[in-house]
């Protein structure tokens, strides 16, 4: 066989890709959405250090909470929750193919965030 | 008249792909691969592209339509405004324009041995290995597969991770794991269940939004991480069941 000259070119892949179609962003915001489902848990874990170490230091904490920097990071990792959230749950059925298995997942978050508000004394 | 811009490259010339317009005529029923053929046909001999069948069924046709891997026979003009840009499949070498390099799929493809293997080998006297139809069912979806290569296309972790096994792979190593005449689940699983197998998924599932006959890879890379982790416990924490 006659020598066939081959050169491949290979593409950088870069990171375009992201905004090559509205499903890469989709994900990559389902990604991102550990840093404030991280960072949620390290206050609570925070909160938790500072209830052990004392009313005074427990105040300062409940104080800080209410800061307006506390309350914005609150708002958007509670959008960001439910943003992975449901995106987790809607994909259950590729994973466990069963009937009802993306509501029944719906249903268990419903139960325990309400049994979570009624320990909290909201009703 | 519409736009077609194509990606050109020629090993012996090029040093990286360029684009290249062309000017085709508008037709209601024409798809992408007809004004490929028609700029082949009468306006450039040299174009190369592959294509078969014309009709969704050889997965030769994988291109870039726009930046969305498509099949070229099943991507209609009239789907598109303006200029349609064509480019080789994503994440595949480029061999010459929009032809890709198709080795690395072809070699992963071997390795997940996408064929029955018999739990028993039976004479032929005793006839054929019979099925019912819920049986079937469980492993149908995934013998579709043409083997185009869209999913690679589509996948950024293929792309990032170029050793991934990859979509369609696994899809069709499920498709023989799920079929009830199979026997060859732990040869599979030797490739699958791998890192570079099922783990390396992240679960983007563009996958199973291109690809053009619903295979749904996605859902079976999911089953495989379950059932490999289910292997992973029964070994580890109930040895006595082996």
């Amino acid at each position: 066989m006659a020598e066939v000259s081959r050169r491949p070119y290979v593409r950088e892949m870069g990171w375009r890709w992201i905004f090559r179609h509205p499903r890469y962003v989709r994900y990559m915001l389902r990604e991102f959405s550990c840093l404030f489902i991280g960072g949620y848990t390290l206050i609570m874990v925070w909160g938790l250090k500072e209830l052990a170490q004392g009313p005074g230091a427990w105040q300062a904490f409940l104080e800080w909470l209410r800061s307006p920097a506390s309350v914005a990071f609150h708002v958007l990792a509670l959008g960001f929750a439910l943003y992975h959230s449901s995106t987790w749950f809607n994909l259950t059925p590729k994973a466990l193919p069963i009937p009802y298995i993306s509501g029944a997942h719906y249903a268990g978050w419903a139960a325990v965030s309400l049994a979570v508000l009624y320990f909290a004394g909201v009703f | 008249m519409i736009q077609l811009e194509v990606l050109r490259y020629n090993p012996e010339t090029d040093a990286e792909p360029r684009m290249q317009r062309y000017e085709v005529p508008y037709r209601e029923d024409w798809v992408v691969l007809d004004a490929l053929n028609h700029v082949k046909e009468n306006l450039d001999p040299t174009l190369s592209y592959r294509w078969s069948c014309h009709m969704a069924v050889c997965g030769s046709c994988g291109m870039m339509i726009n930046g969305e891997p498509r099949l070229a026979c099943k991507s209609f003009l009239r789907e598109y405004r303006g200029v349609i840009r064509v480019e080789p499949l994503a994440h595949f070498p480029i061999e010459r324009d929009l032809v890709t390099v198709m080795d690395d799929f072809m070699g992963k493809l071997a390795r997940v041995k996408p064929y029955l293997i018999p739990k028993h080998e039976k004479p032929l006297a005793e006839g054929e290995y019979r099925q019912t139809p819920a049986e079937l069912k469980k492993f149908k979806q995934y013998s579709m597969c043409i083997n185009c290569m869209l999913c690679y296309a589509a996948c950024p972790e293929y792309g990032l991770i170029p050793n991934y096994i990859g979509p369609a792979a696994i899809a069709l190593a499920h498709r023989y794991n799920q079929d009830s005449r199979d026997g060859g689940r732990a040869e599979r699983q030797e490739e699958i269940a791998a890192t570079e197998g099922a783990w390396d998924c992240s679960f983007v599932g563009a996958c199973s939004e291109v690809c053009p006959e619903h295979v749904d890879p996605a859902g079976a890379i999911q089953q495989v991480k379950i059932k490999s982790t289910l292997d992973w416990y029964k070994e580890h924490l109930m040895p006595w069941l082996k």
